[in-house]
């Protein structure tokens, strides 16, 4: 459960989600489930030439099973609340 | 006056705001399905009503009327709800009739196995049959891993 409860820390923030086909989305993480399923808005995708049909796309719901990397702001990231939280869930509470 | 306000309860992310409305269903097969959002369930299985299927070639594209369609959720990459207001495509793109498009899509593909075939002429083929039943879900990224069958026709 870290990665989701990190991910909802993260929610109102623009990030970049990469997916499995290669297709890069940008766009503010509305939300995000147990499944890391990720909904953004006003999304824009990276490489708009190679992906014309994605145009008029401004809200999407991408699931969980295809994503690669999601691409986070340097200012959301806190390593230390990550290394404690990572322990407190190696220990299992 | 009253502490938090609907907007403040987290919701997860549901297909709940797409229904009812004009949306694109990317698949894992490259193909882009767009239709009315008229279901859908936890594992992102979707309903879609007056579903067609546009292929995109290049700067042509087609749309094939398909009717209702249940897609199965594992094989969705992404639901994108349409915005109406923006053009769904840029305007140098051009609408072709199905036999054109099924033409250039081969075109297109053949393109491909070449680039690949050519990738691959340093490997006997005649030999390498036997590893036809090895394939890789990344053919496209990663040519050197794929399936050996298909390129050997």
């Amino acid at each position: 459960m870290l990665f989701f409860s990190y991910f909802k820390d993260l929610v109102g923030r623009e990030v970049t989600v990469e997916l499995k086909n290669d297709l890069a989305i940008r766009g503010t993480l509305h939300s995000v489930d147990q499944y890391l399923n990720i909904k953004l808005e006003n999304t824009r995708v990276v490489d708009q030439d190679k992906y014309p049909h994605m145009l008029s796309v401004r809200n999407c719901f991408i699931r969980g099973s295809v994503v690669r990397y999601v691409q986070l702001p340097p200012e959301g990231v806190d390593i230390e609340l990550l290394h404690d939280a990572t322990r407190r869930e190696a220990r299992g509470g | 006056m009253s502490g938090a306000s609907i907007e403040d309860v987290y919701l997860p992310p549901s297909l709940a705001s797409y229904l009812d409305k004009k949306a694109v269903l990317q698949l894992r097969d490259d193909r882009k399905l767009i239709g009315v959002l008229r279901s859908f369930d936890q594992f992102a299985n979707v309903v879609m009503e007056g579903a067609y299927e546009r292929i995109i070639v290049g700067d042509h594209y087609c749309d094939l009327q398909l009717g209702l369609y249940v897609v199965r959720g594992e094989n969705v990459v992404l639901t994108g709800e349409l915005d109406l207001e923006r053009e769904e495509l840029p305007q140098h793109m051009t609408r072709v009739s199905e036999a054109e498009i099924t033409r250039a899509q081969k075109a297109e593909r053949e393109v491909v196995q070449r680039s690949i075939r050519k990738r691959l002429e340093f490997l006997d083929f005649d030999k390498l049959r036997v590893a036809s039943s090895y394939t890789c879900s990344h053919a496209q990224s990663h040519p050197q891993f794929c399936s050996f069958s298909p390129i050997v026709l």
